[in-house]
């Protein structure tokens, strides 16, 4: 038996010490620990609640309603339409299998967007609502919701999506909208956050694109909260954006459908102008193309037909577009002849059928030549050799320098894409671009609107308008935006002799009105409401020496692309012009046939504000005209509806 | 050893010994535990249950048990401290081959009705076991080199054994816990000098060797090393977890966020956030008061054990009671340090709070030998 071990004397001083060794050790860690959490929570507390509000908290974007874009009259060109859509939450909906094979039972949805969306759930975390079907009509919608019990984790969500319920009518103008894609990205110099939301709408063309900032709005913020998983808990709190600015445009959507409707089957384009403030009321380009496809993603086949087309349908032709101007050139040569004194009006000039320059014969579209003929008749019958001569009179410099007075060769400012600056050739150019003299024989080919020369009929309408006032008329598109009118297009004086300007107007009415014009068979016979005109042919190919001994083919004997093109510009009412329309008929043959109709078609529409009478037409054409008039008013259906709904 | 050697005449008997019980330990076991209710009951967003509810029941029980075990002679403990250590080595081997694998370690065994850890166990019987060892050996004979031998082979069994589950923060706590207990027995400095001087130069060694011809380590061990030292050279994969646990300590701030108003735990972001890393929720909503209040607490716990522990003439009753205080230090120490980035992740639980079964009915039973040793002090 051992005696009890009592811990006494210096092994027991030893372990009080050490124990209070050992405390003190303890104490100092403990020491270390709280200066530790002193320092992270007191001193570092603000850097760590960031933190914490940054694991926390998610910014998301509330896209703004994109702006509208109305006409004249209000009439909606370019809609938000509500866009219904299901989306699927996988957790909450249990067999996956099972509850979209019950949603196809009622809702019909292809079979690759049923694979592609649950490819995309699995994918993803289990709690992300994953669309399924976009573009839902109303009545799939209410199906759904029906049945609801029955879908466990579908819903029907409603979005804003880009309609346009004229379509192909305003097309080539309004443009179109499209996901902003990585190329938009490192085009523009952007920052607006908005463009980082997958799939935000832009837009691509037109006036969705010119005016992009004005329509686009600002986004406005939510503040979620998000847990480790990035599950949304609550949402924190919200910020409005600021919607997109309405626009109103100066188009007027009847006519404008009119013009469309009546070019249909050609590749032409066409603009109408109003003379008292420069309002476009109608830019049509046929053939043209739904801008809807675009919006929802065209397909690989729509857009292949729409590239492959031959009448390129894409091509925004009225502003776009340019072509040799023709005869409606020759008042541009004739006002600057005229202007400069080297030719009076009276003073005539004698037409063998064709005139020799330098050693090159060029032709009068009569063989036979006009005889004699002055500034009147030779505008009136178009007459080739009469401008042939005074163009070397007034030398190139000078028709140019006219040209771009009346708004050829020059970049009009339009919200529209690619607005064409077309060409007003003088000597500098083709020095400066060709790096060579320029001859007699261009300033030639020049006065008649051939060689060099380019237009596009938007130009050709403005030099119109131009010639039907003699003021600096500025074509306006933009009506109004946020309801702040713009300035209208209504300039200065263009400071010509008026003397002049009236003999020129007075030509062009006998062109349309005399019985020897060559618009004769296309004028309006209503009283006050007359027009005047004038036509152009322009080639596009030479027509060699051989051709035209054997006789000029005829363009209904050559292929599409190697016919004439057609032109036409007009103004009316003749004594009190309100409006110009420009027509241009891509290889159409001849202006008289192709172009005038159309224009003088297009020109009542815009006189009668949509509804002419029969007897504004030409006694012979009548019939015709009555049927046309049904057929197109079929197709202005999506016009009226429009109207309806406003 | 008999009850009448003891001076069992100065010893309370019967429910005297309730008064003579250590109250203030108790009342501060039992305010730290108040606190990990709270925790449990926050972080499981505002409910009784998945955690709080059982934590309230296991200590409620461990809490019986104490005293239990604090009514028990001292020298009953003593006497039984071998057998104790014996059979936790065997549950330690039991563990190797028919333990249940949680969490990627073998760590207990499913004994039906709860799940015992083995390596918790160990932690108190191996203090136990060299309390009654110093208090078995003449104090003359402490620094004598064979019977320092022995307790380091008594540390490293159970140490390797735990280490191979692989739990190397109960590794750790063991190791230390024990050799804390060999410097109050009063063996000589110069083998703790010794020891620690071997273990600085040879982890000196070992990272000088890095890049050299004679490297002591394979390439990937090193950047095992690497992450295991500063997380944040993974800030996706381990340093996920630190980093997230120091945005919740920190957010907190001075008063913290209030109660049940933590985002982190909340919402997902702490790991682990009811067991190793519940002190980061609380940090975060009571904010660096709370977090010293608590400190304050497991402070003045082994403030009256110190006390308790100088003013009992009994080797064993003084040894246990410093050993038993200075592995519940080791815990929360390491547990906090663990948690605001001052020591690698290792996987200690915060004692009294964390959730638990184990842990908490094992440091339950270690206050009760505290308490026993203080009820049975020879007066």
């Amino acid at each position: 038996m051992k005696k009890p071990q009592r811990d006494s004397g210096e092994s027991a001083r030893r372990l009080s010490r050490r124990a209070m060794l050992l405390g003190t050790v303890q104490l100092g860690i403990v020491g270390v620990l709280g200066w530790r959490m002193q320092s992270m929570q007191v001193e570092q507390a603000d850097q760590f609640r960031l933190l914490a509000e940054e694991n926390r908290i998610n910014i998301r974007l509330i896209p703004p309603a994109r702006g509208l874009i109305f006409d004249r009259n209000g009439l909606p060109l370019a809609e938000n339409e509500q866009n219904y859509r299901v989306v699927m939450v996988r957790e909450d909906a249990g067999d996956v299998e099972e509850t979209l094979q019950r949603l196809t039972q009622l809702v019909d949805i292809p079979q690759d967007t049923l694979d592609r969306a649950v490819e995309e759930m699995n994918r993803r975390s289990p709690f992300v609502p994953v669309t399924i079907a976009d573009r839902l009509k109303w009545e799939d919608v209410a199906k759904i919701n029906i049945n609801a019990p029955a879908l466990p984790g579908i819903t029907a969500e409603v979005g804003l999506s880009r309609h346009y319920a004229l379509g192909e009518d305003i097309a080539h103008v309004v443009g179109y909208v499209g996901p902003v894609s990585d190329y938009d990205l490192s085009r523009i110099d952007d920052q607006d956050p908005l463009l980082q939301i997958p799939k935000f709408q832009i837009g691509k063309t037109g006036v969705e694109n010119k005016l992009e900032h004005s329509l686009r709005g600002a986004a406005g913020t939510k503040r979620i909260e998000v847990n480790a998983l990035g599950r949304v808990m609550r949402e924190l709190d919200r910020q409005e954006g600021t919607p997109g600015k309405d626009i109103q445009l100066t188009l007027d959507a009847r006519l404008q459908a009119y013009a469309q409707a009546r070019m249909d089957g050609e590749s032409a384009g066409a603009v109408v102008i109003d003379l008292e403030d420069g309002d476009l009321r109608a830019i049509a380009s046929a053939p043209a193309f739904n801008p809807n496809l675009f919006v929802r993603g065209i397909s690989v086949k729509d857009w292949t037909d729409l590239n492959e087309n031959i009448y390129r349908p894409l091509a925004a032709k009225a502003a776009q577009g340019t072509y040799p101007p023709g005869s409606t050139f020759k008042m541009v040569t004739a006002l600057a002849a005229l202007e400069e004194g080297v030719i009076s009006p009276e003073e005539t000039v004698y037409c063998p059928g064709h005139t020799d320059v330098a050693d090159i014969r060029f032709h009068c579209w009569k063989r036979a030549g006009h005889g004699n003929i002055n500034f009147h008749e030779s505008l009136k019958q178009s007459c080739d050799c009469y401008y042939y001569e005074i163009c070397q009179r007034v030398g190139i410099d000078k028709i140019a320098e006219m040209a771009r007075k009346l708004g050829l060769g020059a970049k009009h400012d339009l919200p529209i894409s690619a607005v064409a600056s077309g060409l007003a050739p003088d000597k500098a150019w083709k020095r400066e671009v060709r790096g060579e003299d320029w001859r007699i024989g261009d300033t030639v080919n020049a006065s008649i609107g051939q060689g060099y020369v380019l237009t596009s009929p938007l130009q050709l309408a403005i030099m119109t308008a131009r010639i039907a006032t003699g003021r600096i008329v500025t074509p306006r598109l933009v009506k109004s935006i946020d309801g702040i009118e713009e300035p209208t297009g209504l300039g200065e004086s263009l400071g010509l002799n008026e003397n002049i300007l009236r003999r020129m107007r007075q030509s062009m009415n006998d062109v349309s009105n005399h019985r020897r014009g060559t618009a004769y068979r296309s004028r309006i016979i209503a009283d006050g409401m007359r027009m005047a005109g004038k036509t152009g042919t322009s080639q596009v190919r030479r027509i060699t020496a051989e051709e035209r001994a054997r006789g000029v083919t005829r363009n209904a004997d050559l292929p599409w692309e190697r016919r004439d093109h057609a032109l036409f510009v007009s103004f009316a009412p003749v004594e009190n012009p309100r409006f110009a329309v420009a027509v241009v008929v891509e290889h159409g043959g001849g202006g008289s046939t192709a172009a005038a109709p159309i224009a003088r078609d297009i020109m009542l529409q815009a006189l009668y504000d949509g509804d002419p009478p029969l007897e504004a037409y030409p006694s012979a054409d009548r019939d015709r005209i009555a049927e046309q008039q049904e057929r197109i008013n079929a197709r202005l259906a999506s016009v009226k509806q429009a109207q309806d709904r406003a | 050893m008999s009850y009448l050697e003891y001076n069992a005449k100065y010893v309370p008997t019967g429910f005297r010994k309730l008064i003579y019980l250590n109250w203030p330990v108790i009342l501060l076991i039992t305010a730290v535990a108040c606190f990990g209710f709270l925790m449990l009951y926050s972080v499981a967003g505002g409910s009784m249950n998945p955690w709080m509810e059982p934590q309230v029941k296991r200590f409620g029980l461990g809490m019986a048990l104490m005293l239990v075990v604090a009514m028990v002679p001292i020298w009953f403990w003593r006497n039984v401290a071998g057998v104790a250590f014996g059979l936790s080595l065997l549950l330690l081997l039991a563990v190797e081959f028919f333990g249940a694998v949680g969490m990627g370690a073998q760590r207990w065994i499913d004994l039906g009705f709860m799940r015992l850890q083995p390596s918790e166990l160990t932690k108190i019987t191996l203090v136990m076991f060299l309390a009654a060892y110093y208090d078995w050996l003449p104090p003359n004979k402490t620094s004598r080199p064979f019977w320092v031998l022995l307790p380091v082979l008594f540390i490293l069994i159970p140490t390797y054994m735990v280490l191979r589950q692989p739990d190397l923060g109960t590794a750790i706590l063991l190791l230390l816990g024990g050799s804390t207990v060999m410097f109050l027995a009063g063996v000589h400095w110069a083998y703790f000098a010794t020891v620690i001087a071997a273990g600085v130069g040879g982890i000196v060694a070992v990272f000088e060797s890095r890049g050299t011809t004679w490297q002591l380590l394979k390439d990937y061990q090193f950047r095992r090393i690497d992450t295991f030292i500063d997380p944040a050279n993974d800030p996706l994969g381990a340093g996920y977890h630190i980093t997230q646990a120091k945005i919740a300590l920190g957010s907190g701030g001075l008063t913290g966020r209030g109660f049940m108003q933590g985002t982190q735990s909340r919402l997902n972001f702490l790991p682990e956030k009811h067991t190793d890393f519940i002190f980061t929720t609380l940090a975060e909503e009571f904010g660096f008061v709370g977090a010293a209040a608590l400190l304050t607490l497991y402070i003045l716990i082994i403030v009256f054990c110190v006390v308790s522990a100088i003013t009992n003439r009994d080797r064993f009753a003084s040894l246990l009671t410093l050993g038993v205080a200075t592995t519940f230090f080791l815990f929360f120490a390491v547990n906090m340090a663990m948690v605001t980035g001052l020591a690698p992740v290792v996987g200690v639980p915060l004692p009294l709070v964390s959730y638990g079964g184990s842990a908490m009915l094992v440091l339950l039973v270690a206050f009760g030998l505290v308490q026993s040793a203080h009820v049975h002090k020879p007066r």
